[in-house]
């Protein structure tokens, strides 16, 4: 009786279409013909997808969204590939501390750290900048990188580390040539993670971008508060669009469980 | 988690797993410092960039702040004072803790059962379906609420098909209302509770199920007596994660809730971003950030004293 009933399937249906519905909402709404927000009842249109070009605001704010994304994941692995190694595979006084403390922006919402770098930066002279958006998103992405590559660092065989030392590499090409291999597909999971966090990031981004420089949820996010239109509604669907592709793309090459739930799928 | 991903923050791994790694094997080292010069980037980071601005907000809720006068540098509780007598923040703290636990259950209601009905399930349809169930939480929070105010506002469609079912007489208000928040909320967090659900099930060994049915167990005792038990530190870590989620959700109830049904989180924008008054905005946000940290770690360590008692 390993099969799902008749009532087990209503129930799946039903909970996909909940999960579902707000998206393709959002994408329907976009192909509107209508200068106001309707579902396309007279004829799809692009003119909205157009419009998008008019508006070049939000341009700027996904390619600043696209390079903060990747530098701050670049910046946070190379932070956290040495920290792994040194908790996956010493043991010494205060490792439980250390690894507490690089996991610990996972447990102060996003709000409080928000205000917290909102007022740091105003103190010293990092207010609106793009380099306070850099620091403050490798802090928050830092442990989702940590936590794939001890993972990988953890699993790891040594023995061949030790052989390769024992053939007489240093400590430096042991590193290039054997461990980083080994545990390149953690790293690059890691960075994949990072990324997409940093680049769905709202809450905190929302209190230390400037006009100048934001990001494209958080463009969004203040465009909502003052009216929703079926310009939004184009945006968030290329959003959605993109994301739906790039999620196709890592579920074919990495498993998107293995990198949810951080196991390998069966 | 956004995850991933989403976004809104994610206590997922300190929930999910309270002890993911065991110590390394002990191994005689040459260089006693090498692993503190290893994380010596890292830490010098947090220091400067987490716990400075952390201790900074801290003393900022101190400071008093006037109308006139701005920020003053003096050293005061009133702030707390302020908000302890308050009933306006004891209504904003209590709806924020009311709208978390009923979204916590909502999810472990709905999240727990499809997790369950996703592993019964034969390939291609699971690899399928678990993309369909993870793959919101890659989608940016922002859209997906614009998805529900689009459901619930201007398109009205939600309203529609209640009444075209015969359900409801007339429209219910969902905007700038808790349920509208809940829905969505709901909506955006489920997904951790399927997947703190799925991982607690990858242990369980289905021929286990099997063998109770042979034993002449129907399929409600079987659920009951064999499945749910191992489930539950599942659901409790799940629960712990979308609470924690929940109650600091920001995006969703800004656009939901807007101004006029306001939670802690966007309590603390507004002092901080439209009336000014920063200390008292860092005094709501040091309070959200206790209540957290004590629930997160207060419960985990509960859910894992439960876990030991039942498996030793």
């Amino acid at each position: 009786m390993n099969r799902n009933g008749p009532i087990a399937l209503i129930f799946h249906v039903l909970f996909l279409g909940f999960l579902l519905a707000p998206i393709l909402i959002v994408c329907a709404v976009a192909f509107t013909s209508q200068g106001y927000l309707s579902l396309p009842t007279e004829g799809l249109s692009l003119r909205w997808f157009r419009a998008i070009g008019d508006n070049p605001e939000f341009i700027r704010a996904f390619k600043d969204s696209l390079l903060l994304g990747a530098v701050s994941s670049t910046l946070a692995i190379l932070v956290a590939v040495p920290a792994a190694l040194a908790i996956a595979r010493h043991q010494f006084f205060g490792r439980e501390a250390i690894q507490a403390l690089f996991l610990s922006p996972l447990m102060v919402p996003h709000i409080v750290l928000g205000i917290a770098f909102l007022r740091f930066f105003t103190m010293i002279g990092l207010g609106g900048t793009f380099a306070g958006l850099v620091l403050s998103h490798v802090i928050i992405i830092l442990p989702f990188a940590l936590r794939l590559i001890l993972a990988a660092s953890t699993g790891m065989d040594r023995a061949v580390e030790n052989a390769a030392a024992s053939l007489g590499a240093s400590s430096w090409t042991c590193f290039r040539r054997v461990t980083l291999p080994l545990i390149l597909p953690g790293v690059a999971s890691g960075w994949v993670l990072a990324f997409i966090n940093s680049f769905d990031e709202v809450t905190m981004t929302v209190f230390i971008a400037s006009p100048e420089t934001t990001t494209l949820p958080v463009r969004l996010f203040l465009y909502i508060q003052d009216n929703i239109d079926p310009l939004v509604a184009a945006v968030s669907a290329v959003l959605i669009f993109l994301t739906v592709a790039a999620m196709l793309v890592l579920d074919r090459v990495y498993g998107l469980e293995r990198l949810l739930v951080g196991k390998g799928r069966d | 988690m956004s995850m991933a991903a989403s976004t809104e923050s994610q206590v997922q791994a300190t929930a999910a797993n309270p002890s993911t790694h065991a110590p390394p094997p002990r191994r005689p080292r040459r260089w006693p410092w090498t692993p503190y010069l290893l994380s010596a980037p890292g830490l010098a980071l947090f220091a400067v960039l987490l716990l400075v601005p952390l201790v900074m907000t801290f003393l900022l809720s101190l400071n008093s702040f006037s109308f006139y006068g701005g920020i003053e540098n003096v050293w005061q509780i009133g702030n707390y004072a302020d908000i302890i007598a308050d009933s306006y923040f004891h209504e904003v703290f209590l709806r924020t803790f009311r709208i978390a636990a009923v979204v916590t259950l909502l999810c472990a209601l709905f999240g727990a059962p499809e997790a369950y009905i996703l592993r019964r399930m034969k390939s291609p349809w699971r690899g399928l379906c678990l993309l369909i169930v993870l793959g919101p939480l890659l989608i940016s929070v922002v859209s997906r609420t614009l998805g529900w105010a689009l459901l619930f506002g201007s398109t009205g469609l939600v309203n529609q098909g209640l009444m075209g079912l015969g359900l409801i007489a007339t429209p219910i208000e969902f905007m700038y209302t808790e349920t509208g928040v809940i829905i969505a909320l709901t909506h955006v967090l489920v997904p951790f509770m399927v997947l703190s659900v799925w991982a607690s099930l990858q242990r369980l060994d289905p021929q286990v199920e099997n063998a109770a049915l042979s034993l002449g167990a129907g399929p409600l005792t079987v659920m009951r007596r064999v499945v749910l038990p191992q489930i539950v530190p599942g659901i409790l870590s799940g629960s712990i994660i979308v609470f924690a989620l929940a109650a600091s959700a920001f995006a969703t109830p800004a656009i939901i809730g807007g101004r006029r049904l306001k939670v802690a989180a966007t309590l603390a924008y507004d002092e901080f971003l439209n009336t000014l008054n920063w200390p008292l905005g860092a005094t709501v946000a040091v309070l959200l950030l206790i209540a957290n940290v004590v629930i997160i770690v207060g419960c985990n360590r509960l859910v894992e004293r439960r876990y030991k008692q039942v498996f030793e």
